[in-house]
């Protein structure tokens, strides 16, 4: 297109015969047709200041990212998923606050036995306490999801980026490699790739998960950079004279962001149960290191006789991963203006 | 001359085919001169100025032929970094929308203010109390209270005013005004093209005012160039034009004015659409919807004839055009 539409084509052309998709996902009833059209119409115009300018009570000054954490605040899935993680992550940094004993020191003379006084999750096929093994596993868990997020979210969106702005053959060569990471199955691209793998750290397990998750937040990001790239406010600071590292950094990454953490928030919590299950097929983290998926994998050998072995560090990791999928639902609904 | 545009030539290259949009544009502005560029959408008014500022989008689109001159050295000829720093600093662009050409998480005193720091390297803080100044310039309410808002906090007009002060915060000696007050209310829109004419007056500016309103043109208009399906058909001296047209487009545009004195009359519009620009008639490309088309203007392309010393008209009958014109 030479020219641009002018303004009015582009913002108000919500004839009731082709309404846009997003209006009719917030239109209450589906054949609302003009009438809710017409209400969310209002909304908006009633969210430009209108009045005489610089008369009025004075609000603070809104971006953004202080509407979506105001709305956070009210959410309270936000903040139960908030209050639970936050939890884990202080237990995780200092296991010590909840629990004196070590994960390591077992006693095999007690294996498999129940609850009791002082060991209330009970002791694990080697004698240790599953209730310290528990809270130790934390740590891992949270480090692995943590350290797997930052790296997938950091490499992905530094590729998907870069190939959304400048587009042409990187962008195409990028994008064909996206396509055949996405069609590397994760379980078995980990048995094969972590099974030569020796080191007793977790850094084989979150390179693992970085590279074969970069691409879904590269697609994310690269998309996100295209959509926000056109908006007029980047050409408006490229006719100023911004440079191309200027307009990226600066006008549209902080617009452009958004998708990017909803997507890292709730692959945090499926980098955490990825963990465990590779650890559970043994090609994960190996013992000594304490890890969720370690135990459940032990326990599930004697789940007939002593089930509580598997159900303690199995609830851990449920709600671990249903907490991080919770908040990232809820930073999804803050970020998203189509919702408002 | 300030600002020289010789046989500029823009095309689009899309999958169904190439667009020409501007085909041979030639058009100047001084300093202190408002040239206004007049045409429907899809004219090339808005490819042309965005091929002045630099920030056409390249590909799908590409510059054929013609040369920019700006202060007397060819603008295509330079390199993108040259270019970039010339954008801003001595060329800048009001858009048609405010609330969409500013950044919506970034507060306006930042944005304002970032002019200073990426063209003259000056502190934030330094960059902040430039822009309140600049804000009161261009006659914000409570600036120093307002730098902090963000763009959807402020209504359109004074929006519109915050990408004025932007652009002429490093005083350029060139601003194109992309339809600045299409997107306004009728009563704003005055306001803010007084305002524009103002501070053009003020800083000696020359400015391309790029529009489809008359209404706005006419009073602050030095000069008026009329396109039509990539180029220039009529370019003259504002009241010439409005006295008498010698272009039968231009006339077809000033008879589609609603008039006092016409009321209940049928209002005139010019019959047919505009031109696919994949498939451009050949010829004048005006001639399918042309009252006074003939043989000719189906097979040659009339050239950029000399009405006045200052004035020209793309028509082979321009005085047959000239002289209805004049006797309404």
């Amino acid at each position: 297109m030479p020219e641009q539409p002018p303004y009015e084509e582009e913002e108000f052309h919500h004839g009731p015969e082709g309404p846009p998709p997003e209006d009719l996902a917030i239109a209450p009833t589906g054949f609302g047709g003009t009438m809710d059209l017409g209400s969310s119409e209002a909304e908006t115009l009633e969210k430009t200041p209108g009045g005489p300018e610089g008369t009025g009570p004075k609000e603070k000054p809104r971006s953004l990212w202080s509407d979506a954490w105001r709305d956070l605040r009210r959410n309270p899935v936000f903040i139960i998923s908030g209050l639970v993680i936050l939890f884990l992550v202080v237990i995780s940094i200092w296991p010590g606050l909840i629990t004196t004993q070590s994960p390591l020191k077992c006693d095999l003379s007690k294996a498999q036995q129940g609850s009791q006084p002082g060991h209330p999750f009970g002791f694990d096929g080697q004698g240790c306490d599953v209730y310290t093994r528990t809270v130790y596993g934390t740590r891992i868990s949270i480090s692995v999801g943590v350290l797997a997020t930052i790296g997938v979210a950091l490499l992905g969106s530094f590729l998907g980026g870069l190939a959304g702005f400048y587009g042409g053959m990187g962008d195409s060569i990028l994008s064909r490699i996206t396509d055949i990471f996405f069609a590397i199955p994760v379980v078995l691209g980990g048995l094969v790739l972590l099974s030569v793998v020796t080191s007793n750290t977790i850094w084989p397990v979150v390179g693992f998960m970085v590279l074969l998750g970069w691409p879904q937040v590269s697609r994310i990001a690269r998309g996100s950079v295209i959509t926000t790239k056109e908006n007029d406010y980047v050409h408006a600071a490229r006719a100023l004279g911004a440079s191309n590292s200027r307009m990226l950094l600066r006008h549209i990454t902080p617009n452009a962001v958004a998708p990017v953490i909803v997507v890292a928030t709730i692959a945090l919590g499926t980098y955490i149960s990825l963990e465990a299950t590779l650890s559970y097929l043994g090609v994960g983290l190996k013992p000594p290191t304490v890890s969720w998926g370690i135990d459940i994998s032990s326990a599930s050998a004697y789940i007939r006789q002593a089930p509580h072995m598997l159900l303690w560090p199995a609830g851990a990791l449920a709600i671990t991963v249903l907490a991080f999928i919770m908040l990232g639902d809820a930073v999804r609904d803050a970020l998203d203006p189509k919702l408002r | 001359m300030l600002l020289e545009v010789r046989d500029l030539q823009v095309e689009f290259r899309t999958r169904d085919g190439v667009a020409k949009a501007v085909n041979g544009v030639n058009y100047s502005v001084d300093e202190g001169q408002t040239l206004a560029v007049l045409g429907e959408s899809g004219s090339g008014k808005s490819v042309t100025a965005q091929a002045v500022m630099g920030i056409l989008d390249m590909p799908p689109g590409k510059i054929t032929g013609g040369e920019i001159l700006f202060k007397g050295k060819d603008l295509l000829k330079y390199k993108e970094e040259e270019r970039r720093k010339v954008r801003g600093a001595e060329m800048a662009m009001i858009f048609q929308d405010a609330l969409s050409s500013l950044n919506p998480v970034i507060s306006v005193g930042d944005q304002l203010g970032e002019m200073f720091i990426v063209h003259r390297g000056m502190s934030r803080k330094d960059a902040r109390a430039k822009a309140v100044e600049l804000m009161e310039h261009v006659r914000i309410p409570g600036a120093k209270e307002r730098v902090r808002d963000y763009p959807h906090q402020f209504s359109g007009g004074m929006r519109q005013r915050i990408m004025i002060a932007m652009a002429l915060a490093l005083e350029p000696s060139l601003i194109i005004a992309d339809e600045p007050t299409t997107a306004l209310d009728v009563t704003v829109q005055a306001q803010v093209m007084d305002l524009l004419a103002e501070l053009q007056r003020e800083l000696n500016m020359g400015l391309i005012l790029i529009t489809h309103d008359l209404g706005v043109v006419a009073d602050v208009a030095d000069k008026i160039a009329v396109m039509y399906a990539g180029r220039i058909v009529e370019e003259a001296p504002v009241h010439d034009i409005y006295k008498a047209p010698a272009h039968p487009y231009t006339k077809g545009l000033l008879d589609s004015i609603p008039r006092l004195d016409q009321k209940g009359q049928e209002l005139y519009a010019i019959k047919g659409l505009p031109p696919n620009l994949m498939h451009i008639p050949p010829g004048c490309a005006f001639n399918p919807r042309c009252p006074m088309a003939q043989d000719i203007c189906r097979s040659e392309v009339p050239p950029l004839a000399e009405v006045d010393a200052d004035r020209g008209s793309a028509c082979f009958f321009w005085r047959e055009c000239l002289d209805d014109s004049s006797r309404n």
